[in-house]
């Protein structure tokens, strides 16, 4: 856990949250294209989601691309479980994978 | 700070000898591609982990050097 000292903030905020994605910018401001598309998937499934910008934070900026493994921002989590990036999350929506899997997690609606 | 799109595709089929990689430079301008990459040994694999096996053969460029590659990936027919 030493290489990682985000670990545990990271633990606390993908268990304290049904849904959230870690990305650049904010919601209403974010700061690439990719996390702009993660958004724009969320909004479109109108569910209730929490947002980490991680340009505010580097010690999470790092912690959470060896947490998940996953090389890059944006990343979303339901229930704790990591999700994917935006490629994964545009190709699980465009299934009705990520609409089912809201639905599974019993994730409110926004 | 770019790659060359034949040097993704290279670094793929190096870790995946069976993949049929497509590359496409979203906006010409050698930083912004698109990669399709299908290969038997995603089968039985979830989405996360088969982009992973892709990222793995990056070796540490995607996030780096390797800003925007949009990722989609596939088992053969």
């Amino acid at each position: 856990m030493s290489e990682n000292p985000a670990s545990g903030r990271i633990a606390e905020i993908v268990n304290g949250n049904d849904v959230v994605l870690f990305m650049k910018g904010t919601p209403l401001f974010p700061q690439c294209g990719f996390s702009s598309r993660a958004i724009a998937v969320l909004d479109h499934l109108n569910v209730e989601y929490a947002s980490v910008d991680v340009l505010q934070d580097m010690e999470i900026r790092q912690g959470i691309k060896s947490y998940s493994d996953w090389p890059t921002i944006p990343q979303l989590y339901v229930k704790g479980e990591f999700v994917g990036g935006s490629d994964i999350m545009m190709e699980m929506f465009e299934a009705g994978e990520l609409q089912q899997l809201m639905t599974e997690a019993s994730v409110k609606s926004a | 700070m770019a790659m060359a799109a034949a040097d993704i595709e290279a670094m793929i089929r190096t870790a995946l000898p069976d993949a049929e990689v497509e590359i496409t430079d979203l906006a010409g301008d050698g930083d912004h591609y698109a990669a399709h990459v299908v290969s038997a040994s995603f089968a039985g694999k979830s989405r996360v982990a088969q982009h992973q096996i892709v990222y793995r053969a990056l070796g540490g460029r995607m996030g780096g050097e390797l800003h925007a590659l949009q990722l989609t990936t596939a088992v053969p027919n």
